[in-house]
């Protein structure tokens, strides 16, 4: 027997399947870029470490998707991070490793790796 | 739980299945484990989306990438472009009707952005045959609530306020019938749900028990918490396979979850429902006939007072409600009655599910709110007639219904409006006609219907309809005079007053709304001997115009009577007394130089 409790419970268990069908704003995305160019610079791997990293850490209201070319091909593979009522993060020459420090620090801890960034980067 | 990256929906409704969206799940299935990508991205089969002109439809998100069309060819693109290197595959997507460009998200095109989904709301949204994503968004939320904080008396007063009114063609209001119901006295009720779709051309009621049977298994329990019921039924067509799988589906994993059953939610309320199948009769949609068809008799309707409130099934007071009806308990609820009543006009409130047919671009389903004008419906969401061809009119409420002219097109889609010019919202069917159709053919085809949907109990309606029937057939032949108008008309309105049930009383309106909006269309066949539109077969004459025609003979070897005779390179000649009218020649003519007068 359910009562309004489990109702809930299992709601909640849904939540990380189910906003991604909503177009709900304060979601966190994570972009890989995934063109030709970063594919070939081993996006893929950083896409997997994402996914991995966020599912396994229970996340709530973060997404992973992807993009085409962001443009600056020599940089990647790019993550870019978009948060609500935030600037845009973009991270450069990025690896697994990378990637879930990426998520532990920047989405858990709240801290963006500058050394990472376009910015230092540049 | 996995952490899944993307979502690929694919659309199980009925239109979307015939077209082969099982194999593409199929394929979606297979492809994504050739790529790796099985683990991340997973694919979910949905209810209707509403657009099912365009079907079978595929939807990823997170982008909320709307694809059309796709073929088990096209799964391999999207998995590899889309899925794998991220590259939404353009050539898919759904691109606006009025070329505006390639529009992206679902919410911001013509069709969606105007309709409000609140009786669709998880249609196209959740896999309805996962207990557990109905529950994500919302469902049992409602029931919970009523039980466990709410007297019947309060949720029949938000039900009330909200102003919802009956979606299966009579709008009567729905608070005042349970109240009715409640105050019955009696130790056995019932709750029964009417899923006995039987317009032509309407099909949101399977459409919503298909992509969210639980917001109806909801639902009903709520009507029998409110009016002390323990049991209910579900009469639904045998038609509906897909929509009968789903509801048996729905019913047993609510059961398992102890949502139905005995004692929900600790409450000591006992609920259980049983489906039970109709033959596919249209007078089992009538009320009284659908209570005489769930007791096991003949389906045949029974004079009423007293109402089934007061004495429904085998004699209980019953309270019977359309599909689409109890779709919009459970957000009533969840949301209040304010936030229902704020839509639609004074006396119909909320929003209505259409089903747009016949001579109209968009084919699907929209629901929208009561009032939109059915230019809007017509022009914007639906797109138009297609092939640029000129809106002649509209029939609401299929063959209960009336039509609408194009001269009337601003009219309010609300019960009042549409009793104010003699058609009906009826069930929400939506049939479109544009400057090829026959008004009175199009008139002829719903008494057809009718006459054959009789049931025979009652006079005015088993004979009336047949007389009505002959007389369409005398017009369209031409061998009628002006007085057979006057008799038809006649006799509709008195078939109106005296019969039994609302398909006698209702069967005439196609015919008394044409003959009202059209009546010189009725006089060009009965007088001119013409049918304007060109589809009546005995008053056309398919002629060759000899300027056009350059003798390369396509019409004369298709003709299945060897009509047209003629020499190779010089003009080709019908011949009046053998030609059927079959059309195939007009087909074959490449050079346009067959006309239909």
């Amino acid at each position: 027997m359910k009562t309004l409790e489990d109702l809930k419970k299992i709601r909640e268990e849904m939540q990380s399947q189910i906003n991604l069908r909503t177009d709900e704003s304060d979601v966190t995305r994570i972009v890989v870029g995934m063109a030709t160019c970063g594919i070939a610079a081993g996006a893929r791997p950083v896409l997997e470490a994402l996914v991995n990293e966020v599912g396994s850490r229970k996340l709530q209201n973060v997404v992973v998707t992807q993009t085409g070319c962001i443009g600056v091909c020599r940089l990647e593979p790019i993550v870019e991070v978009y948060e609500k009522g935030q600037e845009k993060v973009t991270y450069v020459q990025m690896d697994p490793d990378k990637a879930r420090k990426l998520v532990s620090e920047h989405l858990v801890n709240g801290r963006v790796v500058q050394a990472w960034t376009i910015g230092a980067a540049e | 739980m996995n952490f899944v990256r993307s979502h690929v929906l694919v659309c199980g409704g009925t239109g979307c299945t015939a077209s082969k969206s099982p194999e593409i799940i199929e394929t979606f299935h297979s492809e994504l484990k050739s790529h790796g990508l099985d683990k991340e991205v997973s694919v979910v089969q949905t209810g209707c989306f509403g657009l099912c002109a365009l079907g079978p439809i595929v939807v990823v998100y997170p982008e909320g990438s709307y694809y059309t069309q796709v073929k088990v060819e096209d799964v391999n693109t999207i998995v590899e472009e889309h899925l794998l290197k991220g590259r939404i595959v353009d050539k898919l997507l759904y691109k606006e009707t009025d070329d505006k460009g390639v529009e992206r998200s679902l919410n911001n095109t013509e069709f969606y952005l105007r309709q409000h989904r609140i009786a669709l709301r998880n249609c196209g949204v959740i896999n309805p045959e996962m207990i557990d994503e109905a529950i994500a968004f919302d469902a049992y939320q409602a029931l919970g609530v009523c039980l466990t904080e709410k007297t019947p008396e309060e949720v029949i007063e938000i039900i009330s306020a909200s102003g919802l009114r009956g979606r299966g063609g009579a709008g009567f209001p729905t608070g005042m019938k349970w109240k009715f119901a409640a105050a019955s006295p009696g130790p056995v009720k019932y709750v029964c749900c009417n899923a006995d779709e039987g317009d032509p051309g309407a099909f949101m009621d399977r459409s919503v028990l298909e992509g969210d049977p639980h917001a109806v298994l909801e639902a009903m329990a709520i009507a029998g918490y409110c009016i002390g019921a323990n049991q209910g039924y579900i009469y639904i067509r045998a038609e509906y396979p897909l929509a009968v799988r789903r509801l048996r589906i729905a019913i047993e994993q609510a059961k398992e979850y102890g949502l139905l059953g005995k004692n929900i939610m600790g409450s000591g309320f006992d609920f259980d429902l049983e489906i039970r199948l109709g033959a596919g009769a249209f007078v089992c949609g009538e009320e009284t006939a659908l209570l005489t068809s769930l007791e096991g008799h003949r389906g045949e309707p029974r004079p009423r007072p007293p109402f089934p409130a007061v004495k429904g099934l085998f004699g209980k007071p019953t309270v019977l409600n359309n599909v689409e009806t109890f779709a919009n308990i459970p957000w009533i609820i969840n949301h209040g009655a304010d936030a229902f009543s704020c839509m639609g006009t004074e006396k119909s409130k909320g929003t209505k599910v259409f089903a747009l047919g016949g001579k109209i671009k968009n084919t699907g389903l929209v629901e929208i709110p009561m009032g939109t004008t059915l230019r809007e419906v017509v022009e914007e969401i639906g797109g138009g007639c297609p092939n640029g061809k000129k809106f002649k009119a509209a029939q609401t409420g299929g063959p209960s219904g009336g039509c609408i002219p194009a001269s009337l097109i601003d009219t309010p889609l609300d019960y009042e409006s549409m009793a104010a010019i003699g058609s009906i919202v009826g069930s929400g069917g939506l049939i479109i006609m544009d400057e090829d159709n026959c008004i009175v053919d199009i008139a002829k085809f719903f008494l057809e219907f009718t006459m054959d949907e009789s049931c025979g109990k009652c006079s005015p309606c088993r004979i009336g309809t047949k007389r009505m029937y002959e007389i369409l057939e005398k017009i369209t032949q031409g061998r009628a005079t002006l007085e057979d108008l006057d008799t038809l008309e006649e006799l509709g309105n008195h078939i109106k007053e005296n019969s039994l049930c609302a398909l006698g009383q209702t069967a005439p309106n196609p015919v008394l709304s044409t003959l009202r909006y059209f009546r010189d269309e009725y006089e060009a066949h009965v007088v001119d001997k013409k049918c304007p539109a060109g589809v009546c077969k005995d008053l056309v004459e398919y002629k060759i115009i000899t300027d056009k025609c350059t003798g390369c003979t396509a019409c004369a070897r298709i003709c299945p009577v060897d009509a047209i005779s003629g020499k190779v390179r010089e003009p080709h000649v019908i011949d009046p007394s053998v030609c059927i009218k079959c059309g195939s020649c007009l087909a074959a003519c490449k050079f346009g130089a067959i006309i239909v007068e």
